[in-house]
Order: structure tokens, then C-alpha cells, then sequence
């Protein structure tokens, strides 16, 4: 069963990859691709005026790249389902909940990221190919998971032996996965909003393939707005429950707890900034990208630069 | 902290002609402004965020004082000037207090307002229907509508808007659980700092390892703690009077030396009646007005001691664990070792010292440093022995796991020969004829006992801000409008005229308006 579930991870990640290669042919040859613009005299974003095709050079036949968008739309799904597979036949090699440990942690809350993108895909097709940024955030995610922290299975520690572990950790990976998928459209905004204004150097000049800023800063705030409250459930709710339960206080400025702390605050300062007219969306879009830099130092700076309660890293 | 910028401006201060009274009173309301302005309370927001950092950077001496102490060692210079910046204790210094004090009366200074301005909307009626409804961001109009107002409105109230009918109009809001669970969350993160601040006032806390055994029993009080803190408001006579005596420690691991299992079996006296009680690492021991939290265990080795006058003492000392396979250091003072009995006197030059390291499961060969597994299966304790002045009376606080390191280096307390391995039961005899036995080991607890009054408040009022949150996330304040309107005096059926204003960022309004009309159709 543990060979099964590292196995299934090398295919979660292949696939992962492949759907970025097709996901990068769409960029490529699409109908807002590269050669498709080359055809075109109007610049088009997504939800602008329609393409006006110029009509003296043939335009592409964009059902080549329409293929190309399905396989990699296909691929990420059966990564995802890839991947869950290894996450629970994680759980059922130890027979236990299968986020016990960092790697584990990882494998949850990406898989978790992997069902998020799902139900955005079904829900707005047309975001479809902004899955190269999500699989790419995957493939790096994964990546560091099976290089790094990977451990073998085995049963959890008496600390962690506690129904708490299903609620608080569940709802923290939950939130967590949410903020990476919610993490995508935050940054493309960021890149979108900057080619709007007329930035063309890198990473600006990939905002021209990029849905219009609108879409993307709405669905980053939806995401965002989702996550929120699970993440308070979780790591300030839930979290402190287990910790009056196994250490004797609710709150113990534990560094894991610190940076919870932190994110939250960060998160909540997003939410806030958006609700303001007079603070501009980039501002609180950068809000939001900070808030999920807090989130990456939480699980990884956290784990490896400082020892505190929330040891169970395996590192 | 507001969620919308929307607040009506303060009037300016009126001039009352020149004066200081008036230019304070301008500034200082000037100043309220400024700190109850969303952009300061985003401020304070971050700097709060930014100030919590150190806190994970830097060892907090309520969290880990032997990391504070060990930070010390390691940067003797820059030590002390983190101290009085109160470094080592963040969340506990003036400066943290400062930001979230501040952010907290920003915080008063702008939800007082709101509730107030809510009470008023909440007992309001939705205001009239605009002249231009096609002026609205959604709009509808029917040409053969055969119903009345009172119908549209009860239609209305089915789907549970607040309805309003003026002549041939009705408007209805709909949405204020939006800005009620914005204002029950802003309230109930107040009620946490309360919650925070009575824990701190009025919760106590203390530690101590607890050797398994009668005689080792403890009761709790102060003194019988190794390391406790009272909150400023507790009486220290009137802690729970309970008495706790550690039966049985019981830890199980797997073969790679993880544990699998602690549980401690304690008797408890003089909490109703005596009675025994297990508890493990995520179930406390429930007491009343207590809870006793096990947080780690180890081993305690017991030697027995006898001088050179013959007679015999036997004391165990808890070893500190130093790593997950419980190689455990520790020492074991015996200050009254050979007293002559022909005089009486004790000779502080004579008393005897021993440290040593305890491995569980010892290495079959040398050398003796690390065990390699947690539980005892193959014990040994690597011993040495110290004679000499232990410092005792010197009225320095010293550490009871280990000897006092400034006799042994000033030559006041000198190793008797060299470290010496013993297996249990097993006796050492020293150059002066005095042996000491290593008798075996008893397990011990490490246990935490709390108090904190505040901690079902913080509960409850965390339980509350969630809910407020969601409703404020996910809650939209919306109003539809309806006007029925007699195109000719002759005709029987009439225009109804429909406009829907979302109140808030609503994406999904155009579907629900369109149900509403076309629920409003349906019924007439």
C-alpha cells in the first residue's frame, strides 16, 4: 500500500507536467495565443470585445489547440485523482489519517488544492488554462515534498493521537489548499493588472494571455473569502482546543501558532483592504500573495528554522 | 476597522474663537479620526503582524526559558540588550501591548459607531421607491400585471424581505445578517481580549516532575511546584487543595523507538473522594478549579549511598531526557554523606556528589554516550563520582540536575577517580571505602496544572466571531423596489415597474432578481 502510494504520487506529478505542456501548447497556439494574435488586428481579453480576424491571412484553426486544452484539462483532473489516491493510500498503509507528518501535510493540503481547481474548472471553463499556473504551483509543491520530506509510513506519535488531529488538521490543510488555489489568480491578477497599465518586461508580458484583471481578482477574492473562515476554525478555533487539551493552554506563542497567528492577520487585512474603496486592489492583492508567503514560511521556514511544539515534521 | 469605508465624516470642530481649548480639542479629534480610520487600523493591523515575528525568532522565556538561558550563553553581548527591549518576552511587552491596545480602541472607535448606525437601519423601513427605476443596476418592466401591491408585498415577505408598501409602491431590503455578523465578529474579538486578560488575571499555572511513588507524592501548592506563576488577582492560599501521587507511568513504543503510549495512573486525594484516575497526552486530568496536563516523562535513578562511617542513603533524582531515545543526565547530591557520628560535625569538604548519564537501553560496547532505545531494556548508568564542598550553602540557586560547575572548577569538588557503568543492583566501591549501589530507576512524570478562568470565554466568543464572520463574508444587503402604474384609466390591468440595487458586492443579483419579479408574478 506505501508503494502504491508513492507510485501514485510519480504519476500525480507526471501528470502534472504533461498538463502543463498542454496547457503551454494553448498558450501557444491557441485563439489567444501567440499565433493567433499574429492574426488578429485587436488585441482581445477575455470578456473584451470579440476577435476580429483580419481577413486577408488565414487565421489557425484553433481546433488543434482546443484538443490541446481538453487533454490538459483531462490530465490535471487524473493527476489530481492520482494524487488523492496516493494521499489516501497513504492513510490506509498506516491505517490512520494520512496528514501525520510534513510530507503528509503537503501531500493533504495540495490534494485539497487539486479538488479546489477541479470545482473552479467546472464552474468557469473559461479559466480552464489557467491551469498551467496551478499545476505548476503543484509539480514545485509536490516536488519538494517527495525530495525533501519525504518519510515513510508509519504510526503517529502520542501527541498527535487524538480526534483533534481529523478536525484541526482537516480544517487547517483545507484552508490551506484553498489559499494555494487562491494564491494563483491573486499573482496572474498581480501580472494582469500590470500589463494592463503597460508594463511589458517579464512577468508582465504573460498578463496578455491572462483573463481580464476583473475575473481574476473576483475569483482570488471568492477563494480567499472561503478559506478565511476555515483557517479561523482551524488554527484559531479548533487549534487551540487540541492545545488546552495536550499542552495545558489555548494559546502558547508557539512559533506554528505565531505564524497562524500572522497569516490570519495578514488574511484579515486582505479582506478588510478589499472592502475599502479608497485602498486600491493591487494593494490588497498583494496583501493576499503576502498572506500565502506567511503560509509557506509556516509550514516550511517554521519546521525546519525553529523547534517548537508543532515538531512532528519528521525532519 | 471597518469593512466598508463609508462612515459619515466628523463634523469639524466649531471654532469658539481663539483659544487652546479649542485647537486641543480640534486636534485631539482630529487625532480620533485619524486612529479610527480604516487605513490606520490596516496599519496597526500589519505592524502587529510584523511585531509577532520576533516572537517566533527569539527563544520567549514563558515558552522555553532553558532557550533563553542557552541564547545567554551563545551571545553574551547582544543578550541583554534583546532584554530590555523585551525581547525574550514579545507577546508579554509594552510595545505589543501598544499596537494591540491601539488597534482594539481603533477598532471601539469604529464599530460603536456602526452598531449604533445598524440599530437605527435594523428599526428603519426600506425608503421609497426612486422616481427612475431604469436608473437601477437591474430593472424590469411588465406591461399586463393583474395583481396589487399587497400582493407583490406578501410575496415578498414569503421570501423573507423586509417589506414596505407606500400608495402603488413596495421596496424591500433584504441582507442585514451582513453587517450584524460584521459587528457580532469585531464584538467578539474584543470579548477574546477580555477573555485573554481574565486568564492572565485571575489563571495560575505551575510544573513539576512527579517521581512514581507514595512518598513522592505532591499537593498543590506553590512550594511543591519546580516553576509556577500566579496570576496578579489569585490568592495563593486559596488554590484547590489536591494531593496527587504518581501509581504508574506507562510508555510503549514502536521498534524504531517512537512512542507509541504514554499513560500515567495517579491517585487523587482531596478532590471529592480519594480516588485513582489515568490520564495521557491529549486527556488531562480534569480536577475542580485545575487541570493536570502530562507533558513528558523520564527516569529517575536510585542510589543508595554508604559512607565511610557506614551508614547508608538512598535518593533517585529525576534525569533530564536529551534525546528521543531517552539518553537522560542528571545528578544526585548527597550533602550529608559522612558526618562522623563520634562529633556530629559535618565536614563540607566531605559531602558527596555524583552526575551521570542513564541510558535505557545501553550499547553493548563502548562507548557508553547515547541509548538506543526509549524504553529499559538493557539500563546502564555511566556514573561519576564528585567529594568535595557541593555549594549548597552558598545560597546560590543552583540546578538539582547537575552539580555546581563553579566547585568543580575552583577545585572545591574533585572527581573520585574515574566514571564507572553500573547495571542495577550492581555496587561501585570508592578509594575511601564508601560504596554506592545503583538500585534501579523509577519512572516520573512531567506535569503541568492550570487554571485559566478565561478560557471558556475565549471559546465562546471565538465560536461567535466565526459565525459573525460568515455572515459577514457571505451575507449581501440587497433592495428591490415594485411600481404599479395605471397606463389609461380605462385599461384593468397595469405596468409593473421592478429595480433591484445590491447593496454590496453581489455578483449572482441578476439571478435573484429575476426569481424575485418571477415570484412575484407567479403569486399574482
Amino acid at each position: 500500500m506505501a508503494a502504491l502510494s508513492d507510485a501514485l504520487l510519480v504519476v500525480a506529478m507526471l501528470g502534472y507536467l504533461v498538463a502543463m505542456i498542454c496547457y503551454a501548447a494553448v498558450y501557444a497556439f491557441g485563439e489567444r495565443g501567440v499565433v493567433a494574435r499574429v492574426a488578429t488586428r485587436e488585441l482581445v481579453g477575455a470578456g473584451g470585445p470579440p476577435v476580429v480576424v483580419d481577413e486577408s491571412v488565414p487565421a489557425p484553426r484553433p481546433a488543434r489547440s482546443r484538443w490541446a486544452g481538453l487533454a490538459g484539462a483531462v490530465v490535471l483532473v487524473v493527476a489530481g485523482i492520482a494524487q488523492i489516491g496516493s494521499l489516501i493510500f497513504r492513510g490506509v498503509a498506516g491505517d490512520r489519517l494520512p496528514w501525520g507528518n510534513m510530507y503528509e501535510y503537503v501531500l493533504a493540503a495540495t490534494s485539497v488544492a487539486a479538488v479546489a481547481w477541479i470545482v473552479v474548472m467546472v464552474r468557469r471553463p473559461a479559466l480552464r488554462h489557467l491551469g498551467l499556473y496551478v499545476a505548476l504551483t503543484q509539480v514545485i509543491l509536490l516536488g519538494v515534498a517527495a525530495l525533501f520530506l519525504y518519510v515513510p509510513v508509519g504510526p503517529l506519535v502520542p501527541a498527535l493521537d487524538s480526534y483533534w488531529l481529523a478536525i484541526h488538521v482537516t480544517a487547517v490543510a483545507i484552508s490551506s489548499g484553498i489559499f494555494l488555489i487562491g494564491f494563483v489568480p491573486a499573482g496572474l491578477f498581480l501580472i494582469r493588472s500590470g500589463w494592463d497599465k503597460g508594463r511589458a518586461g517579464f512577468p508582465f508580458s504573460l498578463g496578455e494571455r491572462l483573463p481580464a484583471a476583473a475575473v481574476l481578482e473576483r475569483l482570488s477574492f471568492r477563494l480567499h473569502a472561503f478559506a478565511f473562515p476555515i483557517w479561523t476554525f482551524g488554527a484559531l478555533i479548533a487549534g487551540p482546543i487540541w492545545a488546552e487539551a495536550a499542552w495545558g493552554r489555548y494559546w502558547g506563542w508557539d512559533p506554528k501558532e505565531v505564524w497562524a497567528f500572522i497569516s490570519w492577520i495578514v488574511y484579515a487585512g486582505y479582506l478588510h483592504a478589499r472592502a475599502t474603496p479608497s485602498v486600491k486592489q493591487t494593494t490588497a492583492t498583494w496583501i493576499a500573495v503576502l498572506g500565502f508567503l506567511t503560509m509557506l514560511m509556516n509550514l516550511f521556514g517554521v519546521n525546519i528554522f525553529f523547534t517548537g511544539l508543532h515538531s512532528y515534521g519528521g525532519l | 476597522m471597518t469593512t466598508t469605508d463609508t462612515r459619515p465624516e466628523a463634523p469639524a470642530a466649531t471654532p469658539r474663537g481663539p483659544g487652546w481649548g479649542s485647537f486641543l480639542i480640534g486636534l485631539l479629534r482630529g487625532l480620533w479620526r485619524q486612529l479610527t480610520s480604516m487605513r490606520t487600523a490596516l496599519v496597526l493591523l500589519f505592524l502587529l503582524a510584523v511585531a509577532s515575528i520576533p516572537g517566533s525568532v527569539l527563544p520567549q522565556s514563558n515558552v522555553a526559558i532553558e532557550a533563553v538561558q542557552q541564547y545567554y550563553r551563545d551571545h553574551p553581548k547582544l543578550a541583554p540588550w534583546i532584554e530590555r527591549v523585551d525581547g525574550f518576552d514579545v507577546f508579554g511587552s509594552p510595545w505589543f501591548a501598544a499596537i494591540y491596545l491601539l488597534l482594539f480602541t481603533s477598532l471601539i472607535g469604529c464599530v460603536i459607531p456602526r452598531l449604533r448606525d445598524h440599530y437605527r437601519a435594523i428599526r428603519s423601513v426600506p425608503p421609497k421607491v426612486p422616481a427612475r427605476l431604469d436608473k437601477l443596476p437591474q430593472h424590469l418592466s411588465v406591461a399586463d400585471h393583474d395583481g396589487d401591491v399587497e400582493q407583490i408585498a406578501a410575496a415578498l415577505r414569503k421570501r423573507r424581505w423586509r417589506v414596505v408598501v407606500r400608495d402603488d409602491t413596495v421596496s424591500a431590503e433584504k441582507g442585514y445578517l451582513k453587517e450584524t455578523g460584521n459587528l457580532v465578529f469585531h464584538f467578539s474579538l474584543m470579548a477574546v481580549l477580555v477573555a485573554v486578560a481574565l486568564g492572565s488575571w485571575y489563571g495560575w499555572h505551575g510544573n513539576r516532575i512527579l517521581v512514581a511513588g507514595k512518598d513522592t507524592s505532591f499537593c498543590n501548592s506553590l512550594q511543591q511546584y519546580d516553576e509556577a506563576k500566579l496570576g496578579p488577582r489569585v490568592d495563593e492560599g486559596r488554590l484547590p487543595p489536591f494531593c496527587v501521587t504518581l501509581d504508574d507511568f506507562t510508555a510503549s513504543y514502536q521498534t524504531s523507538g517512537q512512542p507509541k503510549e504514554f499513560r500515567a495512573s495517579v491517585t487523587v486525594e482531596g478532590d471529592g473522594p480519594t480516588r485513582t484516575a489515568d490520564f495521557s497526552v491529549n486527556a488531562p486530568l480534569r480536577l475542580d478549579g485545575a487541570s493536570v496536563y502530562l507533558l513528558g516523562h523520564g527516569y529517575a535513578p536510585i542510589l543508595r549511598y554508604t559512607d565511610r562511617f557506614g551508614k547508608t542513603q538512598t535518593k533517585e533524582g529525576p534525569f533530564l531526557s536529551e534525546d528521543e531515545m531517552q539518553t537522560s543526565t542528571g545528578a544526585i547530591s548527597f550533602p550529608d554523606a559522612n558526618v562522623d557520628p563520634a562529633t556530629g560535625r559535618r565536614d563540607p569538604s566531605l559531602q558527596m556528589g555524583f552526575d551521570g548519564i542513564y541510558l535505557p537501553t545501553a550499547p553493548d560496547q563502548a562507548p557508553f554516550v547515547r541509548s538506543r532505545f526509549p524504553a529499559e531494556n538493557n539500563p546502564a548508568l555511566l556514573l561519576t563520582a564528585y567529594r568535595g564542598n557541593l555549594g549548597l550553602d552558598a545560597g546560590i540557586p543552583s540546578s538539582v540536575y547537575r552539580l555546581d560547575q563553579r566547585q568543580i572548577d575552583a577545585g572545591r569538588l574533585k572527581p573520585v577517580g574515574e566514571g564507572k557503568l553500573l547495571k542495577p543492583g550492581e555496587t561501585w566501591t570508592l578509594d575511601d571505602g564508601s560504596t554506592v549501589q545503583f538500585v534501579g530507576t523509577k519512572e516520573y512524570a512531567t506535569l503541568s496544572v492550570r487554571h485559566d478562568p478565561g478560557q471558556g470565554i475565549a471559546l465562546v466568543a471565538a465560536v461567535l466571531a466565526l459565525g459573525g464572520l460568515m455572515g459577514s463574508l457571505f451575507g449581501k444587503r440587497r433592495r428591490v423596489f415594485f411600481r404599479l402604474t395605471t397606463p389609461s384609466p380605462t385599461s384593468s390591468s397595469r405596468l409593473l415597474e421592478a429595480g433591484g440595487l445590491p447593496r454590496t458586492d453581489y455578483p449572482g443579483f441578476a439571478e435573484e432578481f429575476a426569481s424575485t419579479v418571477a415570484a412575484v408574478r407567479e403569486k399574482t
